[in-house]
């Protein structure tokens, strides 16, 4: 046995997930990181919401939560604040993370509460068959856009940004060690992070765009990523159909939430109490 | 020696859920009930608990429910558009098995309607708002000593049967300041279930009618919590028979202990031929309107629900075997007088008096009701 599967959960084994799905390349990455840090699996809580993503928990053999869509960065917030030592993970989904879960998103990133969430974008609602997402490109036909996608995506890496995340990345189920690198790094940063990982949806997503079959949604999604120099010479109006990768944002300065909340509001507070009474006494006397 | 304060409801219940050993508290500012979550900024800090104002009411349960997986005794405080949004997640902890508590104090309905005005329109919500079957605790204090003792209850409760439990209350007694003297420590009973350490993932491992085990994360070995309906190990299914099971046990561990959870209090009720049921600061001026109708010489008296859900039904049923007039009084247009329609046999009377236009009943009123009932 490799010393990854040590955090992997057999015995709720087989998956869900369709053949040739990319979450089973981002469990694996996930186990890697863990192990390659050395964290004790009793130490980490992985975190998921619904979805094809919300499943990934149950097959981490350290301890899991399977909770509402959208949802799971609130739960996430409750354990870190609680635990502020333990490594806390959330997986999402792109529906889950952008459209339900947006608010939550930005906050979390906002507090810069020291969470690590993996973004899983597979640009579709995988598991109710296939509806247009906040991440779905435009012009795509989805069950829910017979005709074609109107919308544009979200920018990800912009809106976090925008909400003051201090750590961004982004990579494919393309290239599974620097995903694993870059998830392992961002299990380093202390704050808030999040690593958009591109994944592949060949069954909800390629069939209904001529991608019917795994290779082909790889090939498209090797045609679609970019380094972030590439991204820079892409004419503007053009950049929107690209997936740059790499490290976006990595502020190690800003101060964790619950850092700042045991180190500096909890022990102010403590003081002035302890200032507080024994003034009160003294006037006693 | 006891400390005699005058505090606002709102403080008494935070000071009540600290000394129930609160040590988590997540929340969304809505009147009427914000006052509880300033307190808990000021108090929890000092005291080297967790405090965290979060992005909505939804959040706020959600945080509550990931800090008591991990170790914490949680509570959020709300109003009744705040617990609309946290239906979802009170369903998870339900599900889940988590021990929660929710102070829901009560404003004029629906939507916005009147924010700083009491009702008691949430009755029903709190009992049926969340899909699918499940059992849930309600306590309703209505004096101010009622409101730190009912706290103290509702975490306790919550920790023994490992379920969310609702702390309902009124405008009027949430922002009323009363004199009270507060209970010292040592007088306090307070339930602390030891975290059981587990060797395996079968967590939900247990005979239908037993109380549920303390389980939190990081413990020695790591388990899963699940949303999904699950089976003896937290893992999903939806194999009819374990299907049925887990359903079970999640009542059962409720309705089997009915004895130990349903609680009121009873005043003039041995001879008295006319009952008021009522709660809350209705049940406050109906026990004025009995005081008065007493001493014009009317045989009638009050039972206060302390408990509302589960409704308690075996005690009216008892009482009903005496008393044949039953009136009850509410602050809505009508909703635990249809409980008391399915309690009731046939040759008992029923009559109501409701009233949801962000008023009290005064005592007056409510004798008035009494007077025309007699008749």
């Amino acid at each position: 046995m490799r010393d990854y599967e040590r955090y992997i959960r057999y015995r709720t084994f087989p998956t869900p997930w369709c053949p040739g799905c990319g979450d089973g390349i981002i469990l694996k990455a996930i186990a890697m990181a863990f192990s390659e840090l050395k964290i004790q699996p009793q130490d980490i809580v992985v975190v998921a919401g619904i979805g094809c993503s919300g499943r990934l928990p149950t097959f981490f053999n350290t301890n899991t939560l399977h909770t509402t869509h959208g949802r799971a960065l609130t739960f996430a917030t409750g354990i870190k604040l609680a635990k502020p030592d333990k490594t806390v993970v959330v997986i999402s989904g792109d529906g889950d993370a952008l459209a339900i879960g947006g608010n939550h998103l930005i906050h979390a990133a906002r507090r810069n509460i020291g969470i690590k969430m993996i973004l899983i974008n597979n640009g579709i609602y995988g598991m109710t068959g296939g509806q247009v997402s906040p991440l779905t490109p435009q012009k795509f036909i989805t069950e829910t856009t017979p005709y074609g996608n109107i919308e544009p995506k979200f920018d990800t890496v912009n809106l976090l940004k925008a909400s003051k995340a201090s750590f961004v990345a982004r990579e494919t189920v393309n290239r599974p060690i620097p995903l694993k690198q870059v998830i392992k790094k961002s299990f380093q940063h202390k704050g808030f992070s999040v690593v958009e990982v591109i994944s592949n949806c060949h069954i909800n997503l390629g069939r209904k765009n001529n991608m019917k079959d795994p290779i082909a949604m790889s090939r498209w999604i090797a045609d679609k990523t970019v380094t972030q120099a590439q991204f820079e010479k892409i004419p503007v109006q053009e950049q929107n159909t690209k997936y740059p990768v790499g490290i976006f944002v990595e502020d190690k300065e800003r101060l964790e939430y619950t850092e700042l909340y045991y180190k500096h509001i909890v022990p102010t507070t403590q003081a002035e109490t302890i200032k507080a009474n024994s003034t009160a006494k003294r006037q006693k006397k | 020696m006891k400390q005699r304060q005058v505090l606002q409801g709102n403080t008494i219940v935070a000071k009540a859920a600290i000394a129930a050993g609160c040590d988590f508290f997540a929340g969304y500012p809505i009147t009427p009930s914000s006052e509880i979550a300033q307190f808990m900024s000021m108090e929890m800090p000092r005291l080297g608990y967790d405090f965290i104002q979060m992005e909505d009411e939804i959040s706020s349960l959600g945080a509550c429910i990931g800090a008591s997986l991990a170790g914490k005794k949680a509570m959020t405080a709300t109003s009744g558009p705040g617990f609309s949004l946290m239906q979802e997640h009170l369903g998870l902890a339900v599900m889940a098995e988590i021990p929660i508590v929710i102070v829901n104090v009560m404003r004029g309905g629906p939507s916005t309607g009147m924010p700083t005005k009491p009702s008691q329109s949430d009755i029903m919500q709190t009992r049926w708002g969340t899909h699918g079957d499940h059992p849930i605790i309600v306590v309703y204090p209505a004096f101010a000593s009622q409101l730190f003792s009912e706290t103290i209850r509702a975490f306790n409760l919550s920790e023994k049967f490992w379920n969310p439990v609702i702390i309902l209350l009124d405008e009027v007694i949430a922002k009323a300041r009363e004199d009270i003297a507060l209970p010292r420590k040592k007088d306090l009973n307070i339930y602390w279930e030891k975290t059981k350490q587990i060797e395996d993932l079968n967590i939900y491992d247990r005979e239908i009618g037993q109380n549920p085990p303390r389980v939190d994360f990081f413990k020695k070995y790591p388990i899963h919590i699940d949303s999904l309906e699950h089976d003896k190990h937290g893992w999903p299914t939806t194999d009819p028979k374990i299907v049925d099971k887990m359903q079970t046990l999640r009542m059962q561990k409720i309705y089997n202990y009915l004895d130990e959870i349903i609680t009121h209090e009873e005043y003039y009720l041995d001879d008295a031929e006319i009952m008021v049921f009522s709660f809350g600061i209705s049940a406050r001026s109906s026990l004025a309107a009995v005081e008065m109708a007493r001493e014009q010489g009317i045989k009638v008296g009050l039972f206060q629900a302390l408990t509302i859900w589960p409704f308690p039904k075996l005690l009216l049923r008892e009482k009903f075997k005496k008393i044949k007039k039953i009136l009850v009084v509410e602050m809505n247009m009508g909703q635990t007088i249809y409980e008391i329609e399915r309690t009731a046999t046939d040759d008992v009377e029923r009559q109501a008096l409701l009233r949801a236009n962000g008023v009290p009943f005064t005592p007056t009123e409510v004798l008035e009701a009494i007077k025309r009932f007699k008749k």
